[in-house]
């Protein structure tokens, strides 16, 4: 489904990916591990079309298209979803008109019909509450003055409305509590099926019990310096990216 | 004109009026309070003054259930034929039927400036308006007076004057709107006292003609426990300038304007105001948002003035602009002038341009560029929309700006096809 072949990526001319080589298949499930400051997000950014990141070499490959030649919109109406680590805060712009928007505008791209206001509101209140969101939340603008966990919670939300095919979960568990973490990583996992596929990108292995990854990756230093199964994380788990840490510059 | 005669005191007034007027001249861009405005340059000076409209009325759908007033050219082509509620007087300024109280407030709550464009009005003024609301008096249904220029073959200029006096304790919503087509050049005058206890919610909307001029000036003075909330939407004209004297001069008056202005092209859009804390625990609040894109340019020159015995005073101003274009400019000039020891005042004046970050996320879920920018935009107006407590003059505004911030849209994509 995603094909990321010596993917080089700079920011602000410093250059932040050397070199990744990652291959998802449709089907299956994979974790990103590694220090802070490895590239996990800039990863996360580059795949999702933002300003700013250049692409220096290197190309991803979505479902046999160039991804890295779409607008960012395309991107999203394709089936390619990215969960913010920092999910942005919007004043005045309430969530229930942002979803309605975004859900229609990705509906329209599928050839599907739009759902009218009410249509969306039931939509919207029978996921937001399985997620565990208030239905006060959609009525506020979109993020702002929800608390950390709220706006993880809100992007699961999101992902559920929009249904993609790729999702790629920058830290979705972190910030969440114990509860909301299993609440929102069975949502996910239940999202699986043999046509969609995901990156997790984690620092703990407690969401991985729930999201039980086909692959985990390790991203040192803008390059996947190891990969493993399911275990590897529980194995980063005992020692840490010490081992990685040279390896990488 | 009509032809009736204007009784002494009024010409006695109009007459003082014109010697200041033709003395001053218009005012040019040395004097410091019209800095970045230049209205003498549009040739103004030399366009004729508009005569009684011949023709039909323009129609105008009103907004919602309203006590409503058409001036055409300055001239009062329809007056409410209902029943007013009692206490409640909608006359014109000359009948001399509230003789006292206009020749009490008449030019008074403006403060006298040769300069002025004020007195250019009240030497010209064709049909004024008074709108009285007695003492205790609660009107409920707004009233909504409608300023309609037309231009003809030849720019024309009008001078339409609106006098509001509420008295103790009263209360009533004013909804002023300024449209038209053709080019004219339009210069109102608006004088509204509060006495004690009085209040006044004022939603004005100036959505006149591409090619129009536009120069008003508000006078509000608010006696002990007076309440005035204004809301300002401006989206027309090639050149307009809002001008507001605020006198706070009882003691726990509140004053407040939110203004939001959407300029395209080549308009200028000028707000300036002067807040004068004269009595003790008055508050005043001024947030002015703009949106500006092509060549546009917006002013906000704001004075608040605190005087020696305006103790506890709360005064707040806020202007910010969002710049679209490279070539869009915006001059802010918020100033605190601050004579009492024990206040809070505070002012900011931002300039800005869409925040990336939040574009970044809309699209990232799906939603093309243009529609975010808009939801970004509206999101950053809403602030001021959202002070409009009448939901039908509330909905109406808001629609302008949208259809002018579509139409901003659709003229950019036309020029990426044409570049593309
Ligand atoms: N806009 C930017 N300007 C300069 N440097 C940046 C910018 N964005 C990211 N970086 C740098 O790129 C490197 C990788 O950052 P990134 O956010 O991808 O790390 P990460 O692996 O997601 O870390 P974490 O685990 O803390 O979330 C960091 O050194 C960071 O400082
Ligand atoms: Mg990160």
């Amino acid at each position: 489904m995603l094909e990321i072949r010596n993917l080089h990526a700079s920011v602000d001319g410093r250059e932040i990916l050397k070199g990744i080589d990652l291959t998802v298949p449709a089907g299956e499930v994979h974790a990103v591990m590694g220090p802070n400051g490895s590239g996990k997000s800039t990863l996360s950014y580059v795949l999702a079309g933002r300003d700013g990141y250049e692409v220096t070499a290197g190309s991803a490959t979505y479902k046999g298209q160039d991804l890295l030649a779409m607008k960012i919109e395309e991107r999203a109406r394709q089936g390619v979803f990215l969960a913010f680590q920092y999910p942005v805060e919007i004043p005045g712009v309430t969530g229930v008109n942002f979803l309605k928007t975004a859900v229609n505008a990705v509906r329209r791209s599928r050839g599907e019909s739009e759902l009218d206001a009410m249509q969306f509101l039931k939509l919207a209140r029978k996921k937001a509450k399985e997620l565990g969101v208030g239905e006060e939340m959609l009525r506020r603008a979109v993020n702002t003055g929800f608390s950390g966990g709220e706006k993880k919670r809100y992007e699961a939300l999101q992902m559920a409305l929009l249904e993609p095919s790729f999702m790629i979960l920058d830290e979705t568990d972190s910030g969440l509590d114990i509860d909301a973490l299993r609440v929102v990583a069975e949502a996910v996992d239940a999202f699986r099926n043999p046509q969609r596929a995901m990156l997790v990108i984690t620092h703990y292995q407690r969401i991985l019990d729930y999201i039980v990854p086909d692959k985990v990756h390790v991203l040192a230093g803008g390059r996947i310096v190891q990969t493993g199964d399911k275990d590897l994380a529980l194995e980063l788990e005992r020692s840490g990216y010490a081992q990685f840490v040279g390896q990488a510059a | 004109m009509t032809g009736t005669s204007h009784p002494d005191w009024l010409a006695s007034l109009r007459r003082v009026a014109r010697a200041k007027a033709d003395a001053a001249g218009l005012p040019t861009r040395r004097d410091e309070a019209w800095k970045y405005t230049d209205v003498a340059a549009l040739g103004v000076g030399s366009f004729l003054l508009a005569e009684q409209p011949r023709g039909a009325v323009p129609e105008v759908a009103p907004l919602g259930d309203t006590i409503r007033l058409l001036l055409v050219n300055g001239n009062l082509v329809a007056a409410p034929d209902e029943p007013l509620p009692a206490g409640v007087v909608v006359d014109r300024l000359d009948s001399g039927f509230s003789a006292g109280v206009v020749q009490a407030h008449l030019g008074q709550v403006i403060p006298a400036d040769a300069k002025s464009l004020a007195t250019l009005n009240s030497a010209l003024f064709a049909d004024g308006v008074v709108l009285r609301i007695g003492a205790g008096v609660k009107v409920d249904r707004p009233f909504e007076i409608v300023s309609f220029g037309q231009g003809g073959d030849e720019p024309v200029a009008f001078h339409p004057r609106c006098l509001v006096v509420v008295e103790e304790g009263g209360s009533a919503t004013l909804i002023e709107r300024h449209l038209g087509s053709g080019s004219y050049f339009s210069n109102s005058v608006v004088e509204i006292a509060l006495a004690d206890g009085a209040s006044l919610h004022h939603y004005k909307q100036q959505d006149e003609a591409a090619h129009a001029v536009h120069v008003a000036t508000t006078g509000v003075s608010l006696a002990g426990g007076a309440r005035y909330a204004g809301v300002l939407v401006q989206t027309g004209a090639r050149l307009a300038r809002h001008e507001v004297h605020a006198a706070l001069g009882g003691q726990d008056a509140s004053f407040g304007l939110d203004g939001a202005y959407l300029g395209a092209g080549q308009q200028h859009l000028d707000t300036t105001t002067f807040v004068n804390h004269v009595a003790p625990g008055g508050a005043s609040r001024q947030v002015f948002k703009g949106v500006l894109d092509d060549q546009a340019r917006g002013v906000y020159q704001g004075t608040v003035l605190v005087q020696r015995g305006a103790q506890k005073t709360d005064a707040h101003q806020l202007s910010k602009a969002l710049l679209l274009s490279p070539h869009a400019e915006m001059d802010g000039k918020p100033e605190l002038e601050i004579y009492a020891d024990d206040v809070k005042c505070g002012h900011g004046c931002t300039v800005g341009d869409i925040d990336e970050t939040a574009l970044f996320y809309l699209r990232a879920r799906g939603i093309d560029e243009a529609t975010a920018r808009h939801l970004l935009i509206e999101a950053f107006l809403a602030e001021v929309l959202d002070q409009i407590e009448v939901e039908p003059v509330r909905q109406a505004f808001a629609a302008v700006l949208g259809e002018r911030l579509e139409g901003a849209h659709a003229t950019r994509r036309s020029d990426d096809h044409r570049q593309g």
